[in-house]
């Protein structure tokens, strides 16, 4: 219909599959965020890292280029899982600023402006809306985390050679395993507190509070009574056990991988909690 | 005619309050108006056929899809503007609509064109770039519009869909209503307060009282019915009219000086009444059927 006759027609042209309409959410969400000129610029700074480590990884293993430098191969770290546990450690941290920025301004807006109802009056589920924009987040943090985490452990493996590949498979399992634990939790937290605080400046500031009060509150429960409970809520700590265990290195952290699982597991079904609660097409008022 | 909306012993409870009781109705009609005073259960009704608020008791139906079972399919047929602000402020109209008819199902560049085509009908075209955020209250009752029609819905649910309208933009919304209504293509559940909108726009009407159904009305039916009410004004004494019109079987009541008010009886010929008048040689200066206006019909609901 031409635009200037300006009466109703209806429409009777194809549907889409309505399993893959919550990616409908995430496409317009990153035409919004990549509007930003600052994002862009943080997420190319976000792969200064990865850069030099890549950097490192094909020096250690060109001795010419080592020996022009006056660098003994010997005297190089070892790129172990040690070496990738630091990695993670450094995008990890990257990744809970990138949440930071992003994160707020998912479900907060949506709903301050009242268009849940709007999103739900559609064929469109609430599982669906948080499918569609817990997406967002775990494409923009994977492409910091485990993606750049993945290339370099292949250009490490195409400059070691199949005999360190073949005693490192399991890094690999550890990287994306690792940090996908990370991008879930992060963004799960990020959604929920959005989604319970409707001023995006403030859901900001609360997803920072979760992880720096938690981590402050632990330390304080800690010294105060003796014990190590503090460190259930200290979710940093909690990922660093993990990514000890994934990555075999000595974890000097007070809590048993198995309390580390079942806290993080806890958070994850809290904050499902939280969002099952608040993604609804109208409050009722009881 | 296809059942629109139908509701069988259907019970809601919001937290502990039951809020719908027992509602029972077919609604077939093109438009549909859904009255009642403030706090009567009208939005509920809406929320609960949208599929937002739990049936406690009994079933409704939608197009003939059950709301517990096939709330999707209810959902793909069903286009709803809600009552109360609902867009995402840092979006421009057309993109906003856009995306409304991608979550309905419509492709990309479907979307893309219809909604620069409702957004055009809706009377929008000029500011379809503009950030909803700086849109009059007007014009978001209008964006509001464009999504719940921009993939083509068979039945379009509004919820006071014209509150806030100045005079002249109310008109163009109820003129809107009425144009969605006679190009034949959707039905209208129209849900307010204002009974002159329902009154303009709507041909059945349900009116709702503390969560039941007091009265269901079929405007042109009614209309219909009411032309046996019959008002006369004369120049000189009635007092004999009247006593001649009670005999030929007419109730009659005066009301002031040369004025009549009257129920016909069945099958009555009109002519009668200037028969009668002709034979006192008394002159009719007025004849007009009485009709009840929707608001007398709501008024003796709510009395009921």
């Amino acid at each position: 219909m031409a635009v200037y006759k300006q009466t109703y027609k209806d429409y009777s042209g194809t549907r889409t599959a309505p399993w893959f309409r919550f990616l409908i959410l995430s496409r317009y969400s990153y035409a919004r965020l990549f509007q930003s000129k600052f994002l862009v610029l943080f997420l190319a700074v976000c792969m200064f890292y990865p850069l030099g480590c890549a950097v490192f990884i094909y020096l250690s293993h060109n001795s010419p280029l080592l020996a022009a430098l006056r660098l003994r191969s010997e005297a190089m770290p070892p790129i172990d899982g040690q070496f990738f546990n630091v990695y993670c450690v450094v995008q990890g941290a990257l990744a809970f600023l990138l949440t930071t920025l992003v994160g707020p301004s998912l479900v907060a807006p949506d709903l301050a402006n009242g268009a849940m109802s709007l999103y739900l009056s559609h064929p469109f589920s609430r599982s669906q809306y948080v499918a569609g924009k817990m997406t967002i987040l775990l494409l923009l943090l994977s492409l910091i985390t485990w993606i750049p985490g993945i290339v370099l452990y292949l250009i490490q493996a195409g400059c070691a050679g199949w005999d360190w590949t073949r005693v490192h498979t399991w890094l690999a399992g550890s990287i994306v395993l690792g940090l996908w634990i990370w991008i879930v939790v992060l963004s799960l937290i990020a959604l929920a507190l959005s989604a319970w605080v409707k001023w995006k400046i403030a859901a900001g500031a609360l997803i920072l509070g979760v992880f720096f009060a938690g981590a402050g509150f632990g330390a304080a429960i800690n010294n105060v009574t003796r014990t190590h409970y503090g460190a259930f809520i200290d979710l940093m700590q909690v990922v660093h056990t993990i990514w000890s265990d994934l990555f075999r290195n000595g974890s000097r952290a007070d809590l048993s991988v198995t309390e580390a699982w079942t806290v993080l597991g806890v958070t994850c079904a809290l904050c499902l909690w939280l969002l099952a609660k608040r993604i609804r097409a109208f409050e009722v008022v009881k | 005619m296809q059942t629109v909306v139908e509701l069988a012993k259907l019970s809601v409870c919001l937290g502990k309050r039951e809020i719908l009781t027992d509602l029972s109705v077919e609604l077939s009609g093109r438009t549909i108006g859904l009255l009642g005073p403030n706090g009567a259960g009208k939005s509920t009704l809406i929320l609960t056929l949208l599929g937002f608020c739990p049936v406690t008791r009994g079933t409704a139906r939608v197009l003939g899809h059950d709301i517990r079972r096939h709330i999707k399919q209810v959902r793909a047929l069903v286009g709803y503007m809600p009552e109360n602000d609902s867009f995402i402020a840092d979006m421009t109209a057309v993109s906003f609509v856009r995306m409304m008819g991608e979550l309905s199902g419509l492709p990309a560049e479907s979307a893309l064109e219809r909604a620069h085509e409702v957004l055009f009908y809706v009377g929008l075209g000029e500011a379809r770039y503009r950030k909803l955020g700086t849109y009059s209250l007007g014009m978001k009752q209008m964006v509001k519009l464009a999504q719940a029609i921009v993939h083509g819905p068979r039945l379009l649910i509004l919820d006071e869909p014209t509150n806030g309208l100045d005079p002249s933009a109310r008109r163009r919304m109820l003129r809107l209503i009425r144009d969605i209504r006679d190009s034949g293509q959707m039905h209208v559940l129209l849900c307010s307060h204002l009974l002159r909108d329902v009154e303009e726009t709507c041909e059945e009407v349900l009116i709702l009282k503390q969560g039941r159904i007091v009265h269901y009305a079929n405007l042109p039916r009614e209309r219909s019915v009411n032309q046996r009410f019959v008002e006369i004004e004369t120049s000189e004494d009635h007092a004999g009219l009247a006593e001649a019109l009670t005999e030929i079987g007419c109730m009659c009541t005066t009301h002031g000086s040369g004025r009549l008010k009257m129920v016909l009886p069945e099958d009555f010929d009109l002519r009668e009444i200037y028969r009668v008048a002709a034979k006192r040689d008394l002159p009719l200066r007025r004849l007009s059927y009485r009709r009840d206006t929707l608001e007398d019909i709501f008024f003796k609901a709510m009395e009921a």
